[in-house]
């Protein structure tokens, strides 16, 4: 396998009159790579794949591809492929004319432009559905022939913008198996957007979760969930509970912190915030659902939460939790279904116990929305 | 009944159901289809005075389509060239102002159709109004720009560009100009709605897979925008082959298009059968070429309507 062309955007800003879409955006792609920017609606991701492929000039900095700026370089001319989020397929050509028809640009005559069509429709598992229209196909159908119809363009790049939105649950946890397999097939670099953070942490080698216009984090999976830089990525990524409080003391890569409702709380601070969060700070600690587990009753400690249980809800694979929670917000215990037997809590207080090493904390910021 | 209609009358009820295929029962065949019968009619009898009419001279005939062809009987010519010139003149300036008026409808539709903001509102608006104004106020306003001492020449010749005056009327320049101005928002209309539907993706997609803007045009977006061009195309065909307010205002004292020459038949002549034959044949021609054309580009009729 190739090493594949890498993509650098560097202090990139993108604004539209007075409104800034993208914020001193630096980022590295390494050549092969599958890259994923992972944020809400609205955050400016679209944004960022218009000025890659070059569809929008950026307002400030650079975008390089394969080392090479590409300033003023039309989107006819980079070595980029765009999958657009509705597709936009060819509705009046089949699909084999779709499919080739880079090549049909770049002068094929019409045998190997059918020849490599075919090639393609193989590797698809579309084959002998060339010459039907792109609206005979079925969803999951037409996204593989946009996917086909950009890696006939023998593109360096792939760029894909939220190309599975459109389809319904299981295909699309297929297509994204199927999305990667090809990828590690063709080794070129493919840069996918998406706001469903399932779909980041399955498909991507490395995520940058974005937040209104600036990226928060740059990671791998692992990373981003275990270890957020920022009270955002945290809330976006997974489901999180959150303790608000201040900084009482800081022990190495350990904090004490007094949170609003539940008393001293000891945590681990984030790799991105050793050294800067600081005594006194506003600071919010973070622990999964699943890192949450129940005590004795009345259990006191530096690991361990009470609180009044609101509701319960048996999710199958889990217990589900809910207890009061810091500014309105719900603390959330997933208890795993070994076929225990399990009471209904609700109106009694119940104590939790944590791991230290499985909270973690990060400067007061902004939560994602729910 | 079939179906349609039943789903017809359920969904308007039987009185109003009635009510509405009545009046356009009445629309199509008591206002267009049998008085073009009765044109039909016409065409084939001879022009005779009223007590003949219905006695033994009113016969079906050919005389009328004869008369086109040939020309009076025994006239000096053995065609009647005055009136084929006319007829073939009319339909290719007809073909001419339907080409010129895409070429320039196309790029404005395509704009308007493309492009997002208020301005576009604007604009088409600013298309619109002038022809809340009349149309033979507005050939007489390209008479006012094209005329001999007009606005025009008085530009072109103060500037020195032209030693003298040039004739726009007699050169057929003011006509051309004429109809191809009268119909312009019948072209633009049809082809900027067809193009508005075209999702804008489709354009930045192909742009993405390389191809330069013209052929994103050939490829993409003509096709797409063909049953809106088709329209357009045929009423601007079928309208200014029809013409008449801007020939007689904007044509030059020796160039007659053929909707005059029907005209001078009914008027001038008082020979109905023999104008009615004229417009029949102008009329069967036009849709003739209008059929072929469409085959030509594989255009079904159904996309017409669109
Ligand atoms: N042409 C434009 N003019 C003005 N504002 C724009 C333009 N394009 C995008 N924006 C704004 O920039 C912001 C980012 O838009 P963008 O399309 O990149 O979002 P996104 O992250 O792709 O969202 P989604 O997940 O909903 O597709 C939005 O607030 C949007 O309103
Ligand atoms: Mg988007």
């Amino acid at each position: 396998m190739s090493a594949g062309v890498g993509v650098d955007l560097e202090n990139l800003w993108i604004r539209f009159g007075d409104f800034v879409a993208v914020r001193d955006a630096n980022v590295h792609i390494k050549g092969g790579d599958f890259f994923s920017f992972l944020g809400p609606s609205g955050c400016g991701k679209t944004t960022i794949l218009r000025a890659v492929s070059g569809f929008l000039e950026p307002s400030e900095g650079n975008v390089l591809i394969g080392g090479n700026n590409m300033k003023g370089i039309g989107p006819n001319k980079r070595p980029t492929a765009l999958i657009f989020q509705n597709l936009a397929l060819f509705p009046l050509m089949k699909v084999w004319e779709n499919i080739s028809f880079s090549m049909e640009i770049a002068g094929a005559s019409a045998k190997e432009r059918r020849k490599r069509a075919d090639e393609l429709l193989d590797m698809i598992a579309l084959s002998d559905q060339g010459d039907k229209l792109p609206s005979e196909l079925s969803g999951g159908q037409r996204q593989r022939v946009a996917i086909a119809r950009a890696l006939c363009a023998e593109p360096d790049v792939l760029l894909l913008d939220e190309p599975l939105s459109a389809l319904d649950l299981k295909l699309r946890q297929h297509m994204r198996t199927e999305l990667r397999e090809i990828q590690k097939r063709v080794g070129i670099t493919f840069i996918y957007i998406t706001h469903d953070q399932g779909e980041a942490l399955t498909m991507s080698d490395d995520i940058a979760v974005m937040r209104a216009g600036v990226i928060d984090q740059i990671g791998d999976g692992k990373t981003i969930y275990n270890d957020p830089a920022t009270a955002f990525a945290a809330s976006f990524v997974g489901e999180n509970n959150v303790f608000r409080g201040k900084v009482l003391e800081v022990n190495g890569n350990e904090a004490l912190i007094r949170t609003n409702r539940s008393g001293d709380l000891r945590s681990r601070i984030s790799t991105a915030n050793l050294g800067k969060l600081a005594v006194g700070d506003d600071a919010m600690m973070f622990i999964r659902p699943e890192a949450l587990d129940l005590a004795p009753t009345g259990t006191k400690g530096e690991n361990f939460v009470t609180a009044q249980v609101t509701h319960e809800e048996f999710e199958g694979n889990t217990f589900n939790i809910f207890m009061e929670g810091d500014g309105g917000k719900e603390i959330k215990v997933a208890i795993p279904n070994h076929g225990q037997s399990f009471d209904d809590h609700t109106g009694q207080a119940m104590t939790l116990e944590y791991e230290v090493d499985n909270a973690v904390a990060v400067p007061a910021g902004e939560l994602a929305a729910e | 009944m079939p179906s349609f209609l039943k789903d017809f009358f359920n969904r308007n009820g039987t009185l109003m159901g009635s009510l509405m295929l009545g009046l356009v029962l009445f629309w199509t065949v008591g206002l267009i289809i049998l008085p073009q019968l009765s044109m039909l009619d016409f065409s084939f009898r001879p022009n005779l005075p009223p007590p003949e009419i219905g006695g033994p001279k009113d016969v079906y005939t050919l005389e009328n389509y004869k008369y086109l062809v040939f020309g009076p009987e025994g006239g000096s010519q053995d065609y009647n060239a005055v009136d084929l010139k006319v007829f073939f003149r009319t339909l290719v300036a007809a073909v001419c102002v339907t080409i010129f008026n895409l070429i320039l409808c196309y790029p404005i539709a395509y704009y308007l159709g493309q492009t997002k903001g208020n301005h576009i509102r604007i604009l088409a608006l600013m298309l619109i109004i002038p022809y809340w104004i009349n149309e033979i106020l507005r050939a007489f306003a390209l008479r006012i720009i094209f005329g001999e001492s007009g606005v025009l020449n008085t530009i072109l010749v103060g500037s020195g560009i032209f030693d003298t005056p040039f004739d726009f009327i007699r050169n057929d320049i003011a006509l051309y100009a004429g109809l191809g101005y009268a119909y312009i928002l019948l072209m633009i209309f049809p082809i900027y709605n067809v193009i508005e539907s075209l999702d804008h993706n489709q354009i930045e997609a192909a742009r993405d897979l390389g191809a330069p803007w013209w052929r994103i045009h050939k490829r993409v977006v003509i096709p797409y925008a063909k049953p809106g061009i088709s329209s357009g195309c045929t009423m601007v065909f079928m309208l200014s082959a029809g013409a008449l307010a801007a020939p007689q205002i904007l044509g030059g004292p020796s160039s007659l298009w053929f909707t005059q020459l029907i005209y001078q038949q009914f008027n001038d002549n008082s020979d109905w059968p023999q104008g009615a034959a004229y417009a029949v044949v102008l009329l069967v021609t036009c849709i003739l070429l209008v059929l072929a054309v469409m085959r030509l580009f594989k255009v079904n009729m159904g996309d017409i309507g669109k």
